[in-house]
């Protein structure tokens, strides 16, 4: 067994929480650059640029990349080899969340209640997702979850007989639907089988892929390759002003699926889609 | 190109300002998002005094907190569609220019036109674009919203697109009203 203490698992979430939320992922500023270079249409080019100004003066200033800090979502994946000492996890990690807000400046855009909805003035509780898994390590994954996109998801359970061209259908409609409203271009996760609520975190999960990175089976990196050129000639373009440039990315993760259905669910990433992982 | 604007923008400026326009505004704006709208609109119906001047320009935002020997934090837009219900009365009231970001319905559209107000959409997700351009901020009112209270800024050359012009044009539909 190895042995970590919660005051290490508090700071390790602090650092992890207040990096997360201030900058841009480094995958995707490389894409900014790389489409800028690509862009014909004059609008989108200035409009990439306003995405390339944000993200320097972030870095610069220290000021979050966006305002909406985002819920704060946390993957753990617990070593079974690991005995976690000096009190509770949970309480430890929702602590660092807690910290690393404060310290970083972020925003308090958590209520209590959803419908007394008063602001718990902590950015707490935070959403942990806990798994065992082998070795004697934890590895945290945080998404700093802004609301303008999460709104935007969908959830659909097709028919088990349903089409590519079905899902295709769906996903699509989803993306168009969130248009300018949601800070594209984005970056679009997609969980296919399992249940209703496996794909949504199939959906949610596949944001932490980095740029560029398909789907181990053939068939659904294929998909994923579509499903993005299909996705870029809607022409909703960079903040949803047009041009050929609405996704950076599609990023799909699969389950088993019952006999008698196929759920699909997709999570819109806005442009500042920012997760980050790390291992203690 | 683009256009400098200052605020309060006057009405004939306003009328030549047409949907795609990118423009940079000057002077003194009000943060107003979901739950600042909601206080303004009972605060309208119920006939008692507002706390922002009537014709100021409101812009959908909560900023993150300010870093000391800051003005503010980071304070791009929100989506404006979640105001759609309340526009048409704000609109109404002498609040006919309103930034944010993304599409409106048909009924802010309408109440934009027939008041001869504005829409400018800001960039989304770029607050920290936009915290370079604010340098007075003052909470002035609903402070226990936090970051939803109402906020006095004073921006400099703060970028926006017109999303929708006094015609009702609407750059986002393109569809005739």
């Amino acid at each position: 067994m190895r042995n970590i203490s919660t005051t290490v698992i508090t700071e390790k979430v602090s650092d992890l929480v207040k990096v997360t939320a201030l900058y841009l992922r480094p995958d995707i500023m490389d894409f900014f650059k790389n489409a800028i270079i690509k862009e014909k249409d004059e609008n989108a080019k200035k409009n990439l640029l306003k995405l390339i100004e944000n993200a320097v003066t972030a870095q610069d200033k220290k000021v979050p990349y966006c305002q909406d800090t985002g819920f704060e979502i946390i993957f753990c994946e617990i070593g079974q080899e690991v005995h976690i000492t000096d009190g509770s996890l949970d309480a430890a990690i929702q602590e660092g969340i807690k910290k690393g807000s404060k310290d970083g400046f972020l925003r308090q855009s958590i209520v209590e209640d959803p419908i007394i909805r008063k602001n718990t003035a902590t950015n707490t509780p935070g959403i942990i997702n806990y798994s065992i898994v082998e070795g004697d390590k934890i590895k945290f994954s945080c998404i700093a979850k802004g609301f303008g996109c999460e709104n935007k998801g969908q959830v659909s359970m097709l028919n088990p007989t349903a089409s590519i061209n079905d899902i295709k259908d769906f996903v699509l409609k989803v993306i168009k639907e969130a248009g300018p409203n949601a800070c594209p271009p984005f970056f679009i996760g997609i969980g296919l089988g399992g249940t209703m609520d496996k794909a949504c975190e199939l959906a949610k999960k596949a944001l932490l892929e980095p740029v560029g990175k398909h789907n181990k089976k053939k068939h659904l990196a294929t998909l994923e390759k579509e499903i993005l050129t299909e996705a870029n000639n809607l022409n909703t373009g960079p903040l949803g002003l047009g041009g050929n440039l609405s996704c950076i990315d599609i990023k799909i993760k699969e389950y088993a699926c019952h006999i008698a259905g196929l759920p699909v669910a997709v999570n819109i990433g806005c442009h500042a889609v920012r997760t980050k992982t790390i291992v203690i | 190109m683009i256009i400098k604007i200052n605020t309060p923008i006057a009405q004939h400026i306003i009328n030549d300002l047409n949907s795609g326009d990118y423009v940079e505004l000057t002077g003194t704006i009000y943060t107003a998002r979901d739950q600042a709208h909601k206080k303004l609109t009972d605060a309208i119906l119920a006939n008692k005094s507002l706390p922002v001047p009537v014709n100021s320009v409101l812009y959908y935002a909560g900023p993150s907190p300010a870093r000391p020997g800051e003005v503010i934090g980071s304070c791009g837009p929100t989506t404006s569609a979640r105001m759609d219900q309340f526009t048409p009365l704000l609109v109404e009231n002498g609040f006919k220019v309103c930034i944010g970001k993304g599409l409106r319905n048909k009924n802010v559209l309408k109440a934009i036109k027939k008041n001869k107000g504005l829409y400018l959409s800001a960039f989304g997700g770029c607050g920290a674009l936009y915290h370079n351009k604010i340098l007075k901020a003052e909470c002035i009112a609903y402070k226990d919203l936090l970051s939803e209270a109402i906020f006095k800024l004073y921006v400099e050359n703060f970028p926006a697109v017109v999303a929708i012009d006094s015609k009702g044009n609407d750059i986002f539909t393109k569809e005739p009203l």
